[in-house]
């Protein structure tokens, strides 16, 4: 019994230093965010010193690296993702509810293309994709979410008609006895027993999204929207003239979003990671 | 199933009917956007890849002459291996280090949850800002040694390794846990009780009954694998190139999304090559899918 609880003392101590190591590349990206440009260069892995230490310049200076203001390229993430998010949300629910309750021939091939449509990479439309956005005018960041709805129904309709068939009918008959449409029932019925769900494809959805970087680099006019992975990747493609210590900069402070959404749902994230996992 | 579907047609008129007069509202906008942003896509794609083309206006027919190209592209063929290769490396590494640590994680040992947030936090950042990182460190490590991931292929495979590992391994191991978590307890005190050492118990019982999370965890990692593109793209973007002598150029850590890419926009004028490899690749992805719906079916037959 002693042998064991040393054991798992032991255990313990190896798990304090893997994920020290496990969170080195982070941490080194950060210190490195306050060094001088030459330093980070030669000795990456020097934490700073009086010579090097810049203190907040490069964040001042990653502001507006790349001929780019940094905080329009956040903005533009949040929009993109707020957006896109609540629109794949609200029509995909709908659409599933219809999808199950309106069980005829049209809502079955919708629903076996949506299915269909989870399997097919996105190499496989990205050229034709792109020149349709063009053509409707769906490239901008206030109309590229119709994009994103239209690519991303697959899985979220899967995911809300797998909940849906589940639920009980009886109750959507009763609000339907007691006269009640079926807008109503939807938003007033159905809309708070999906909540379970609603969490996890909104958490599937919202990381997709602000992380995706092809999509809206080939949908998007890139000298006037930028997302902030498209605006990291343009300054890392210009060589020689990249100024290291902003982007070092600009990363850190590209997670920092990630990490308060982790931190405050994180709950909610493994639960929509667990359900997204089994079903996709 | 068969079930639902009588209970509903009972309840046509109640439910049924007044949701079907609504459908512009509740159906329409997704299928309005699906149209827009996968079928028209998709369906123009897949006749795309029969045409000559540098715009979608100047497309003329050519029949398999695309297809015919891309097999016999050596820079495609030669990112299809490579892409098998990395899928199949990432999918061994990154499954045992997920199983250990969740293994290790559902002993009760002080400090789990704290253990597994920090696991599993790199999966969130997304693979452009999480290949910078990356780069930054690699580039630190190998200048002391005069070296860099873009001048020898085989750091760029082991630093995209340690990269997929980086990211996924949290992500497994969450999926591990609820497996192991649903692994019965009288069955290892049983075990026990029957003298069974712990490599035993986990030989005959633990791995069998988390069968279904190795096999959601191997179908995962093998699709991520090909799917790949933006950590392949920030680490080494195909680079070391080999020039043949026949002129051609292959891009030795270039995997097959990239080679996509690229086929269609580094020469405007081999699209509809890149387009029918497009359609191949979607093949290759869906045949995946496939063998993992049966291998997940069959699973689901026996239990």
């Amino acid at each position: 019994m002693k042998r064991r609880h040393y054991g798992k003392t032991i255990l313990s101590w190896v798990f304090v230093v893997v994920c020290i190591v496990y969170m080195l590349p982070i941490v080194v990206v950060g210190y490195n965010s306050f060094k001088e440009n030459g330093a980070i260069n030669t000795d990456t892995f020097a934490l700073p010193n009086a010579d090097t230490f810049m203190g907040w310049e490069n964040y001042k200076t990653g502001m507006t690296v790349g001929e780019y203001p940094f905080l329009k390229s956040v903005a533009y993430s949040f929009i993109i993702t707020i957006l896109s998010a609540a629109l794949i949300l609200v029509c995909t629910a709908m659409a599933a509810w219809y999808i199950s309750r309106v069980d005829d021939i049209f809502s079955r091939i919708v629903y076996y293309l949506c299915v269909f449509s989870m399997i097919v990479p996105f190499q496989m439309v990205m050229f034709t994709l792109a020149k349709t956005a063009n053509v409707t005018g769906l490239n901008t960041p206030w109309t590229i979410p119709v994009i994103y709805l239209g690519f991303g129904a697959g899985l979220a309709v899967f995911m809300f008609v797998g909940f849906v068939k589940g639920m009980p009918l009886a109750i959507e008959e009763a609000a339907a006895i007691d006269g009640c449409g079926p807008l109503r029932t939807f938003f007033e019925v159905v809309f708070p027993m999906l909540k379970p769900i609603f969490i996890s494809v909104g958490v599937l959805e919202i990381m997709w999204v602000w992380n995706d970087y092809l999509l809206p680099y080939l949908v998007l006019d890139r000298t006037e929207f930028r997302t902030i992975p498209i605006h990291i990747q343009y300054l890392q493609g210009s060589y020689g003239h990249v100024d290291l210590g902003a982007v070092m900069a600009l990363i850190m402070m590209s997670i920092v979003p990630i990490v308060v959404f982790y931190l405050t749902c994180q709950k909610y994230i493994v639960s929509g990671v667990m359900a997204g996992a089994v079903k996709g | 199933m068969k079930k639902q579907r009588s209970s509903a047609a009972v309840n046509s008129s109640l439910i049924r009917r007044p949701i079907q007069r609504l459908f512009p509202i509740f159906l329409l906008p997704t299928f309005a956007a699906f149209c827009i942003g996968f079928l028209w896509p998709f369906i123009h794609g897949i006749y795309l890849s029969f045409c000559k083309f540098t715009i979608t206006s100047n497309a003329k027919w050519v029949g398999l002459d695309n297809y015919v190209k891309a097999i016999n592209d050596p820079g495609f063929m030669h990112a299809f291996w490579y892409t098998a290769l990395v899928a199949v490396t990432s999918l061994v590494v990154i499954n045992l280090l997920a199983f250990a640590v969740a293994y290790a994680l559902t002993r009760g040992i002080k400090g789990s949850n704290l253990f597994r947030g920090v696991f599993f936090m790199p999966n969130l950042i997304g693979g452009i800002v999480l290949g910078y990182i990356w780069s930054t460190i690699f580039a630190g490590i190998f200048s002391r040694y005069g070296t860099s991931m873009v001048l020898d292929a085989n750091l760029g495979y082991w630093g995209l390794m340690i990269v997929l590992s980086w990211q996924q391994i949290g992500y497994m191991m969450i999926i591990y846990i609820a497996g192991l978590q649903s692994v019965p307890e009288e069955m290892l005190e049983a075990a026990q009780i029957d003298g069974a050492n712990g490599w035993h118990t986990l030989w005959h019982i633990t791995i069998p009954t988390v069968m279904p999370s190795i096999t959601i965890c191997t179908f995962l990692s093998l699709t991520n694998g090909f799917k790949l593109f933006d950590q392949n793209l920030v680490l080494t973007g195909g680079q070391p190139f080999a020039f043949q002598p026949d002129g051609t150029v292959i891009r030795t850590t270039e995997m097959l999304a990239l080679n996509i890419y690229n086929t269609f926009y580094l020469n405007s004028k081999s699209r509809g090559v890149g387009q029918a490899k497009a359609v191949l690749f979607f093949i290759l992805v869906a045949a995946i899918a496939l063998i993992q719906l049966r291998a997940t079916k069959s699973k689901e037959v026996q239990q």
